[in-house]
């Protein structure tokens, strides 16, 4: 049973009075980092904001786990490509935490074309003692100065900075659409429309491409590249996901360049169900290998679908997500909300995949028990500390109490990004510019 | 304002302050500048505030601020870190040098590879101003904390710093480094490894040989079969420094084993590893295990189903053949190694076959005049048609190489063709560096042979659209001359060049002017004041802006070749109406050569 923790965001809304939130402040990626103590998101306003978790305090036992903000910095602003004509946004497309290395915490933030490597440290001393310039900043008289001070580091109030340590810039002629960072923590692919290329973390000015999809001819141009991830230890396999609904896996250790897949998943066409949307709601919009790195889960428009590494010709689990939709695709067409990119995500022990919805709703799958709940991550209806409702959607006919009807949704209120912590049952959900934390019922 | 009160009691200091503090005072001020130049600057002269302020408060009071102030840029942590591998001396001598050991620990953390690489440098500096006491007090107890460190960057630099203290130790603390040492190569994050892998070579040429074949080999073989393909690499590169260190007859159970292991590894950038460090893998297993082992791996990587690696290991055809025993050297070579060469001519991947190019030629000295001729020179010829200008060009300028053995004549029938090719290839680029060539085919092909087929091409590239085409052209004209001599550049080259300037396109006169001012000089004196002067003088007055202050630009360059009369008779009057000319740029240039430090003082 989940519990409401936390609302982070709207506050512009809010302060100005106003019921439209800013374009900007919408959140477009919401990561955990490794150990589940940061959390960052990133806005269509190129702004990136950490939150921390609280420690423990025995004065305030109640606030035990909340997050909160931590540092907020401008990862990207927005660009004119002058050759193409073309504005570059500043939007967040994708955060990837680094595995801790010292004391500071880093992160790789990226927009359509460019990933930059922050790091985001704490300082809490302060060199105090100048030669030339007494306490309160006033130049001293030289000929005072009889003697040498040497500067001594007093403590001070906590600072949090964030730095852009390297930026990864002029490798990607189409949006970049994922960046994933190798388990040999040495390496990370950035990937776009037609291409993957592969960085060293530590070399800006080249970079690998070792997959494109790109035909000589734009005009044969059929599927495009979705998403794509490394897996979570074998630091030769990564796996890309298509607009063709297939998923394709590469083994780096064949060969240098990786035109060449070593497994294929897809699952066969069923013709019963064959439309005119058929091909629009096959595209994967993300795919992610389980923590165990058995299982690969691929989202589409309106399923969820596991699949097992060793196994290609179709997926293990299929999750329907919101099948009331599929009478509707029409007027979803229409309004572009079918080609929404939701995004999913495993729970900490691969047992139960989340993913959004429309009307703020979002969907979780517990893979054992097969049982499945929407859930609605709201301002209005959830108070902190509240236990969610389970919502139900209802199709025709009559409608019970504390059901929803299909045509009442809000189609503007959708769920894209959500992450999971990686061992706690805590979840941070985006809605639009909301930031929604919900915990498990703890005793 | 603050500034002028500042300059006004500088000055007031300097009547009656102390001279010699001020300076110390703004360098020790400047440490935490906003300006990360001056910071830069300041840490860079870290002796002279160390100097001024004396040993003692250097160790009291300057290194602990250092030790703090680890927040700063790469490029001043780097500064200091390579500083303070200096400062011995600085904090009272090698019985105080363990001061200096915090600030680079807490630089050796820093999560930037290059700083924290030149913190272990300047530690294993150090480590050897350590008397063996100090040694085993200080700075051994800061090798252990760094390898038993929460984060990897301090445990990668203490793979660093084994090497250097191991030989200076005890018994009882070389066991503990030793552990130390095992634990890091198990490490769980790759980082750690693939730091111990590349220093696992080093710290096996210090241990004791026993330990080397318990400790090590099994190290190794750990290592080398990594679920990391980087990690597996780096343990190739160890492979040599081990085999160096055992005996013959213990290579092939401790090394062998591993290395075949290496050369079939399912990852390419493994066997690209191995066809990498061939040469020096050949060497330190000495000629029977190369006959034995290493002549199969070796056709195995030529013939490997990854182009990088094919690549690396056409790159070392000539080096591995050149070092195989000489006994057999030629018999293995041409059953072995030269059918895989053969195959690599006509490889679908461009960069073999121009790797293979670059070598190719290095073979007709090992093999001899008559397996050259029969055997070589067809794939010379082969590579010299190939569709890849780069491949061409590796052959061209390797030409050296051949031309000792059988004389270059034999190729000329091929080589001609493709260098007209290369000579009009549509890529600039391509044009450019045969031109390079020029002179190197120029001086093996002799004379007669360069003025009867290639003379034309170089004049052609005078007028080629690039000008860093028409630039290079005239360099080369310069290399040929010197080559040569004036008497071939009198009745070859100069009257061409010279013709130019009646050209109607002013681009090409201009480039007459330019092969003068690259001419003059070489062909000396008389050309130049009989021949090249006139032109240059009645260029003068080109209808061309641009080519009358080029005209002005020659006559600056080639006066230090005229004499001072001609200077005076016949440039200087030139000069001087060009000083008047309508053209601001004209005059501009002409008042340069005018009073350009060339030339005589009679112009001014």
């Amino acid at each position: 049973m989940l519990r409401q923790r936390q609302t982070h965001g709207g506050q512009n809304d809010i302060k100005r009075g106003k019921n439209v939130s800013m374009e900007t402040d919408i959140i477009s990626t919401v990561e955990f980092n490794s150990s589940g103590e940061l959390l960052a998101t990133g806005d269509k306003g190129g702004r990136v904001v950490v939150f921390q978790r609280e420690q423990e305090s025995k004065s305030q036992p109640q606030r035990r786990g909340e997050y909160n903000v931590y540092s907020t910095f401008q990862s990207h602003e927005p660009e004119f490509d002058y050759l193409k004509s073309l504005e570059i946004e500043e939007k967040i497309n994708k955060i990837k935490w680094l595995p801790q290395q010292n004391a500071a915490y880093f992160l790789l933030s990226t927009n359509d074309k460019t990933v930059k490597l922050w790091k985001i440290s704490e300082r809490d001393k302060r060199p105090e003692g100048y030669n030339l310039k007494d306490e309160d900043g006033r130049i001293r008289d030289p000929s005072t100065i009889t003697s040498l001070r040497v500067p001594v580091l007093q403590p001070m109030d906590l600072m949090v900075e964030a730095t852009a340590r390297r930026v990864f810039s002029n490798a990607h002629t189409y949006h970049i659409n994922s960046i994933s960072v190798n388990s040999d923590l040495q390496t990370y692919i950035s990937t776009d429309d037609l291409r993957v290329n592969l960085w060293n973390l530590e070399i800006t000015d080249r970079s690998f491409n070792i997959v494109d999809i790109k035909p000589a001819n734009m005009e044969e141009l059929t599927e495009v590249i979705t998403s794509a991830e490394f897996h979570p230890q074998h630091c030769h396999t990564f796996a890309y996901s298509s607009s063709k609904g297939s998923i394709r896996l590469c083994d780096m250790r064949q060969a240098a360049l990786c035109d060449k897949h070593c497994k294929y998943f897809e699952e066969p066409e069923d013709p019963s169900t064959r439309s005119f949307f058929s091909e629009i709601i096959s595209s994967i919009s993300d795919v992610k290998f389980s923590h165990n790195g058995r299982y690969l889960m691929t989202r589409d428009y309106l399923t969820v679908k596991v699949w097992d590494l060793q196994m290609e010709n179709k997926p293990l689990e299929t999750y329907q997500v919101h099948d009331y939709l599929r009478g509707k695709l029409c007027s979803l067409y229409e309004n572009d909300c079918i080609f929404d990119k939701f995004e999913c995500v495993w729970n900490g022990s691969d047992s139960v995949i989340m993913t959004g919805s429309y009307n703020n709703f979002f969907r979780m799958f517990d893979r054992n028990t097969k049982r499945d709940v929407t859930l609605e991550a709201s301002r209005e209806n959830s108070k902190p500390r509240a236990i969610l409702k389970p919502r139900k959607v209802c199709v025709g006919g009559k409608r019970r109490k504390d059901e929803i009807s299909v045509d009442s949704l809000d189609f503007s209120k959708k769920i894209l990004h959500t992450t999971w912590h990686p061992q706690e049952n805590i979840i941070a959900v985006a809605a639009t510019n909301n930031l929604y934390i919900f915990q498990d019922k703890v005793n | 304002s603050p500034s002028w009160s500042g300059l006004n009691t500088n000055r007031k200091m300097r009547a009656d302050g102390d001279d010699s503090l001020y300076p110390i005072a703004v360098l020790i001020d400047e440490l935490r500048n906003e300006d990360v130049q001056l910071r830069l600057n300041s840490i860079k002269k870290l002796s002279t505030i160390a100097l001024a302020l004396g040993v003692e408060r250097t160790r009291t009071e300057l290194l602990p601020f250092l030790t703090d102030t680890i927040y700063d840029e790469d490029e001043v942590l780097l500064a200091l870190a390579e500083q303070l591998g200096n400062f011995t001396m600085l904090v009272g001598g090698p019985e105080y040098v363990h001061c200096l050991l915090p600030p680079l620990e807490s630089l050796a953390t820093v999560e930037e590879t290059v700083v924290r690489d030149k913190a272990v440098e300047s530690l294993r500096k150090i480590s050897q101003e350590h008397s063996p006491v100090d040694l085993e007090v200080h700075f051994e107890p800061l090798v252990k904390r760094l390898a038993s460190g929460d984060w990897f960057t301090s445990r990668t630099s203490a793979c660093g710093l084994f090497s250097v203290c191991y030989p200076r130790v005890s018994s009882t603390v070389k066991a503990e480094i030793r552990q130390h040492f095992r634990t890091l190569c198990s490490d769980d994050t790759p980082m750690v490894r693939r730091a111990a892998a590349s220093k696992l070579g080093e710290f096996a040429k210090v241990l004791e040989l026993d330990y080397v074949k318990s400790d090590i080999i099994s190290l190794f073989t750990a290592l080398a079969s990594d679920e990391q393909d980087s990690v597996r690499l780096l343990a190739v590169e160890a492979c040599v420094s081990i085999a160096t260190l055992l005996p013959q007859e213990d290579l092939e159970t401790l090394v062998m084993p591993t290395l075949r292991q290496a050369a079939e590894d399912k990852s390419w950038r493994v066997r690209y590893m191995v066809a990498d460090k061939f040469s020096e893998l050949q060497k330190a297993v000495g000629p029977e295990i190369t006959k034995n082992d290493l002549v199969p791996a070796f056709q195995n990587l030529l013939k490997d189903c990854e182009a990088e690696v094919r690549a690396a290991a056409a790159n070392k055809v000539k080096e591995f053949c050149e070092n195989l025993p000489e006994d057999n050297r030629e018999q293995i070579i041409m059953t072995h190694i030269l059918p895989c060469v053969k195959e690599l001519v006509s490889d679908t991947n461009q960069h073999v076959k121009s790797a293979l190019a670059s070598v190719i030629m290095g073979l007709s000295t090992i093999l001899g005049k008559d397996n050259t001729i029969e055997h070589l020179l067809p794939l010379f010829l082969a590579q010299l048609k190939d569709e890849c200008p780069e491949v061409r060009l590796n052959i061209i300028s390797n030409l050296d190489c051949v031309n000792e053995v059988i004389g270059i004549r034999q190729l000329s029938q091929s080589l001609l063709p493709a260098i007209v090719e290369l000579a009009e290839d549509a890529k600039w680029r391509v044009r450019l560096a045969i031109i390079e060539y020029m002179p190197l085919l120029a001086g093996q092909l002799g004379v007669e042979f360069f003025d009867e087929k290639l003379n034309t091409l170089c004049m052609a590239w005078l007028i080629d659209h690039v000008y860093a085409i028409r630039e290079a052209a005239t360099c080369n004209l310069m290399k040929l001359v010197e080559k040569f001599g004036a008497d071939w550049a009198q009745n070859t080259i100069v009257p061409k060049v010279l013709g130019m300037a009646n050209d109607p396109n002013y681009l090409h006169r201009m480039t007459t002017l330019f092969c003068i001012n690259a001419l003059s000089d070489v062909c000396g004196r008389d050309i130049t004041t009989k021949q090249m002067l006139p032109v240059v003088l009645k260029m003068s007055e080109d209808q061309v802006a641009n080519v009358r202050f080029n005209v002005a630009k020659s006559l600056q360059k080639i006066g230090p070749v005229l004499e001072k009369i001609t200077l005076q008779n016949q440039v200087k009057p030139v000069l001087d109406k060009l000083a008047t000319d309508k053209d601001m740029d004209v005059k501009y240039f002409a008042h340069e050569a005018l009073s350009g430090e060339c030339l005589p003082y009679e112009y001014s």
